[in-house]
C-alpha cells in the first residue's frame, strides 16, 4: 500500500530536520493529512511505526491532524465541506471543484 | 534499499538490471522548507525539547523528480502520459493498437510498470517501438525517480510520444505524478459503471478517461451514461473517448487527441 511510501518520505523529512538543528531523539510529530488526500490514517499510523524502528524517531507520538475536505460550486459559487471527493452541491445538486482537504505535509517536531 | 535516495526496497529493477546508482548522477536537491522554530524550555534528561515548524509536504521529494521529468520532456519536445487502470484492463493491448495506428509517423518509446516479468515491454517490442520495463518487485506504483531512471537507460527520440504504463492500480498511482502531461485512466466496459465513484481520487487525477472494450457492450449490462455521468462528477472536466482495440472502435478519436498532445 502507498501509504509505506508515504512513511518513508517522512521518515527522510524528520531525520533531515533533525540533522539541521543537531538534534538525535524525536519525541512527537505532527502530521496534517487531508480528508480527500486518498491516505487512510490507520493505515499511516501502522506503517510510520514500522518504519520508524531502529530509527530516530522509533517511539515518537504521532499526531494526525485531519483537514477537512473543501469544495466550491462550479454553479452557485458556494463554499462546501465534502466527506468525499464525488459529493455534490446540496442545494444545485452539482458537481463541485475541490478547494481543500488533499494536504499530505509533516507539520511540526518535536525533538532533543 | 537505495541509500542515497531510498528508492528499491532492494528489489526494485529497470530493464532487468537491479537498481544501483551509478557516478555523475544528478542528485537530487532536497528542497529547505524549514523556517522559524521556538524554544520550549521542558526539560527532559536535561535536554531542552525544541519544537521545530516543519511544513513540508510529504511527496517534495516524488515532486521534485517529477519536475526534473517534466523539464526533461519540455526540453526535448516528449510528450509524455501516465496510463493508469486496474490489472486487465486492455492498457497494453491498446497501446499496440495505437502504435500501430500512429504507422511510424510520430517518434514513439515506451515504459513500462509491472511487479514482475518482462511480458509487457516484450510485446510493445515486438511492434518496433522502443520499450524498458520497471519491475517494482512488492511496489504498487511507479514513482518520479523510477521513471528518470528508466528514461536515462530508454534515451526517448526528440519529439516522441512517451507512454507511461503504470502498474495494474486503480489506487496508489493517483497520488504519484511522474512527471506526466496527463494521467489517462483506462476503464473497461467489463469492470462495471461505479468504478469512478468507488475510485474518484484517480478518475479525479487524470485528464481522459477511455472506456475500453466496448465491442463486449452488447453481452453486457453496462450503463455508459451513468459511468460517464460519474467519471463526471468526480472530475467535471475529463474527457472521455469510448475505445475498443479489437474493433477499431474509437481509435480514430484517441488518434487525433494523441496528434493533437491533448488538445
Amino acid at each position: 500500500m502507498h501509504e509505506m511510501s508515504l512513511a518513508e518520505s517522512v521518515l527522510e523529512i524528520i531525520e533531515n530536520s533533525a540533522a539541521q538543528h543537531g538534534c538525535t531523539k524525536i519525541h512527537s510529530v505532527w502530521l496534517e493529512i487531508g480528508q480527500l488526500a486518498g491516505v487512510e490514517v490507520e493505515a499511516m499510523r501502522f506503517c510510520f511505526d514500522a518504519v520508524t524502528r531502529g530509527s530516530i524517531a522509533e517511539g515518537a507520538q504521532l499526531e494526525i491532524i485531519e483537514t477537512p475536505g473543501m469544495g466550491r460550486c462550479l454553479n452557485c459559487g458556494k463554499s462546501i465541506h465534502l466527506n468525499e471527493r464525488y459529493d455534490l452541491c446540496p442545494e444545485c445538486e452539482m458537481p463541485v471543484e475541490v478547494t481543500g482537504g488533499t494536504e499530505m505535509r509533516v507539520k511540526e517536531l518535536e525533538m532533543t | 534499499m537505495c541509500t542515497s535516495c531510498g528508492c528499491g526496497g532492494g528489489e526494485l529493477k529497470i530493464g532487468g538490471k537491479p537498481h544501483r546508482h551509478d557516478q555523475g548522477e544528478l542528485r537530487f536537491r532536497r528542497p529547505n522548507h524549514e523556517h522559524g522554530h521556538e524554544h520550549s524550555h521542558e526539560h527532559s534528561h536535561g535536554e531542552s525539547l525544541r519544537r521545530v515548524r516543519v511544513e513540508q509536504d510529504i511527496l517534495a521529494k516524488n515532486n521534485a523528480y517529477a519536475a526534473q521529468n517534466r523539464g526533461y520532456f519540455a526540453s526535448h519536445g516528449i510528450f509524455a502520459l501516465n496510463l493508469v487502470s486496474s490489472p486487465g484492463s486492455g492498457k497494453t493491448t491498446l497501446l499496440t493498437r495505437t502504435i500501430e495506428g500512429l504507422n511510424g509517423k510520430v517518434p514513439v518509446a515506451v515504459i513500462e510498470g509491472d511487479q514482475q516479468t518482462s511480458f509487457d515491454a516484450e510485446r510493445i517490442r515486438a511492434t518496433g517501438v522502443p520499450a524498458i520495463q520497471i519491475n517494482t518487485g512488492k511496489g504498487c506504483h511507479l514513482d518520479a525517480h523510477m521513471v528518470e531512471h528508466a528514461l536515462q537507460e530508454l534515451k526517448p527520440a526528440a519529439h516522441s510520444l512517451l507512454f507511461i504504463e503504470n502498474v495494474g492500480n486503480l489506487v496508489c498511482p493517483a497520488s504519484f505524478d511522474l512527471g506526466e502531461a496527463h494521467k489517462v485512466v483506462i476503464l473497461s466496459v467489463t469492470e462495471g459503471e461505479d468504478k469512478p465513484l468507488k475510485y474518484p481520487d484517480m478518475f479525479a487525477a487524470a485528464g481522459l478517461m477511455l472506456l475500453n472494450k466496448v465491442d463486449l457492450l452488447p453481452y453486457l449490462s453496462f450503463d455508459v451514461q451513468k459511468c460517464v455521468e460519474y467519471a463526471r462528477r468526480v472530475n467535471p472536466r475529463i474527457r472521455v473517448i469510448l475505445t475498443s482495440a479489437t474493433s477499431g472502435e474509437g481509435m480514430d478519436e484517441w488518434l487525433g487527441w494523441l496528434r493533437a498532445r491533448g488538445a
